[in-house]
């Protein structure tokens, strides 16, 4: 749910009982007024009553309440003693509205020529259940503008005002460490998102400062280690043709150099990778993938022969791709190296050249890889110890530099697919 | 054969020299870049196999001075680097071949061997061997005169032995030689061993034969 949204449904939450609490306190409230502005007002009928008395005595004959709104009884001296001032609400029947409609009546005393009188003012009242049924409509209309003013300003102002941090976040999902494209911060008077662009561009400085180092740490460390390398294979060399050695400890030594081979093969593919990303292969040319696939083939026809692989290869189209031709050797050398090492005894692999994509094949283990594990870096198959953990993780390194989508996907058959992008 | 190592590591300087002076060359060394610009103004050399990473300058401004002076030497580049940049730019600049840190013995005999012959045979480019002539210009093989037909492993497989006669090639070696850098993970090299077989059929009636070492490589002996 957006921020925008959650506001407001909070805002739409809070709203009902604050306004439903407000609703009760208003209604109260006005209902005191309307009450005491009704009650001024029959005292002030008493009062007119009182100024008219001496001019028209006939007043006091006034029994009918309904006709006159006031009707006046005598009483005696003791209930007139008794008697207090009182307001009180009653039903009375209306005749307009054929139904009984609340009334406030004020009743009250006087003493005129010596005689007592009790007198009975009425008015008409409010009708509550109609005050309610307004007021209630009212509210109800009140809050749905109320939501809807919120909402239109939120989505105006809010936008307005969120606009670096969606405009950040658009690049954030496309930022790639390894590529070297600056995030753009939008200028902003707010303190939040002032501090939120500089946090972000020191974070990316500084984690591209890293990675670079890193990269460069990675190539510095393999160039470092093919010396000592080196000396240590050649002495072993030296040292397996000087000595008169029994074969078991030939055997020994030769296993250390096979050893040293395999670091030193590492070794190779570590710089290779950090090459490949610290974009150290710019001179391109067109590759003719059929030529290419040709010669590669050739060249491991003695181990897939040794393995009594079949390598059926299909030229279905001419596949053509600019790009730096020892990257190319070296992505479909590992594919296919990759299909031939893993691929099972007495069986094919497939290379299948399309006019956009190439398609290369093994019958393998019956169980689908993981695509998640399987071009990550040293993250071994097979429990091979001679395969480096590394080959498929460069096939990967190079199709990305190169925008080919490097894909696995597994039916009966082992697929690796190279889909060429168009037009390249 | 008078070579100079330039390299400024002294114990690869004293693998190289060891291996070499094993194959009868004379041997003379520089460790840093003023000592091998000596060397190189006073005397001349068949063959010299050039670091570039020295401590006191590059190697490819001392085959700039060399080719500048004039002098045909052979150079061999050998660095830890690996850098295609490097690799051109020496190529470029006149030398003979490149060779890429860490290396095998034997893939250093036979970068040497054939620099020197490019530059020795001079139009007649015969290697014999017992009863066995090679012609590397044409790739062709005689055995008593009659022509030998061998396939392009096969023949790259015999001229690699050959150039290492008498002297221990690993397995690794060897399929890293014929087969190229990129065979290396391969998950074993015993595909070598049928080309191996084919190779000894085809020399049945030669005085070479190529003897296995204790399954981890190969040595061509002469019969006497």
């Amino acid at each position: 749910m957006k921020l925008l949204n959650h506001t407001t449904k909070y805002l739409a939450i809070l709203l009902v009982p604050l306004i439903t609490i407000w609703a009760f306190i208003f209604y109260y409230a006005m209902l005191d007024e309307i009450y005491d502005s009704l009650d001024d007002g029959l005292d002030n009928q008493k009062v007119l009553l009182l100024q008219r008395l001496p001019a028209n005595p006939e007043i006091l004959e006034h029994k009918d309440l309904e006709l006159w709104n006031h009707s006046i009884t005598p009483i005696s001296r003791q209930y007139y003693d008794k008697f207090e001032t009182r307001y009180s609400d009653t039903l009375m029947y209306m005749l307009n509205e054929k139904d009984f409609e609340p009334v406030r009546v004020f009743e009250t005393k006087m003493k005129y020529n010596d005689a007592y009188y009790k007198i009975k003012f009425i008015t008409s009242m409010v009708e509550e259940d109609d005050l309610i049924r307004d007021l209630v409509t009212y509210l109800i209309v009140l809050y749905l503008s109320l939501m809807i003013t919120i909402i239109v300003l939120n989505n105006l102002m809010l936008k307005k005002i969120w606009k670096p941090f969606h405009s950040l976040m658009s690049q954030l999902p496309n930022f790639r460490i390894e590529k070297n494209h600056q995030i753009k911060t939008k200028d902003t008077t707010i303190e939040e998102f002032k501090l939120l662009n500089q946090s972000i561009t020191t974070l990316i400085d500084q984690s591209r400062a890293r990675y670079l180092e890193q990269q460069h740490f990675i190539e510095n460390a393999s160039h470092e280690l093919q010396t000592p390398l080196a000396i240590s294979i050649n002495k072993l060399e030296l040292f397996l043709e000087n000595t008169n050695l029994s074969e078991a400890e030939f055997k020994t030594l030769a296993s250390i150099l096979d050893d040293l081979g395999r670091l030193t093969r590492l070794n190779k593919s570590l710089l290779l990778l950090s090459k490949i990303e610290n974009k150290q292969f710019i001179d391109e040319q067109p590759i003719d993938f059929n030529q290419l696939i040709a010669t590669i083939t050739e060249d491991f026809q003695d181990l897939a022969s040794h393995k009594h692989i079949n390598l059926k290869i299909d030229y279905r189209a001419r596949l053509k791709f600019e790009m730096n031709k020892d990257l190319a050797i070296v992505l479909l050398t590992n594919l296919i190296k990759n299909a031939i090492v893993h691929g099972s005894q007495n069986n094919t692999v497939t290379i299948i050249v399309h006019q956009n994509s190439i398609v290369i094949s093994n019958f393998g283990s019956p169980i689908a890889l993981d695509t998640n594990l399987i071009f990550s870096r040293f993250k071994k198959i097979s429990v091979d110890k001679k395969s480096t953990g590394l080959g498929l993780a460069i096939a990967k390194a190079i199709s990305e530099k190169y925008a080919i989508e490097l894909l696995y996907s597994f039916k009966d058959q082992h697929y690796f697919n190279l889909y060429f992008p168009k037009g390249g | 054969m008078k070579l100079l190592i330039i390299e400024d590591e002294p114990e690869m300087l004293e693998n190289m020299r060891q291996t070499l002076e094993r194959q009868h060359y004379i041997v003379e060394t520089a460790t840093d870049y003023s000592a091998a610009l000596h060397k190189i103004g006073v005397y001349d050399y068949d063959c010299i196999l050039l670091d570039i990473t020295l401590p006191d300058g590059n190697g490819l401004e001392l085959l700039k001075t060399l080719k500048a002076s004039g002098k045909d030497e052979g150079v061999i580049i050998v660095s830890a680097k690996d850098s295609l940049d490097d690799k051109l730019a020496g190529l470029n600049l006149g030398a003979d071949d490149y060779l890429p840190k860490p290396f095998h013995m034997s893939e250093l005999h036979a970068r040497v061997k054939a620099v020197l012959r490019r530059r020795h045979f001079d139009g007649n480019p015969h290697i014999s061997i017992g009863n066995v002539s090679i012609f590397p210009e044409t790739r062709e093989v005689m055995v008593e005169n009659q022509p030998l037909v061998l396939n392009r492993k096969e023949y790259d497989i015999l001229m690699y032995l050959i150039t290492n006669k008498k002297r221990l090639v690993t397995k690794t070696a060897l399929a890293e030689h014929v087969w190229g850098d990129h065979i290396d993970q391969a998950d074993s090299f015993d595909f070598i061993y049928s080309q191996i077989k084919n190779l000894r059929k085809k020399l049945e009636h030669a005085t070479i034969t190529i003897e296995a070492v204790y399954g981890v490589g190969y040595k061509l002996e002469v019969i006497s």
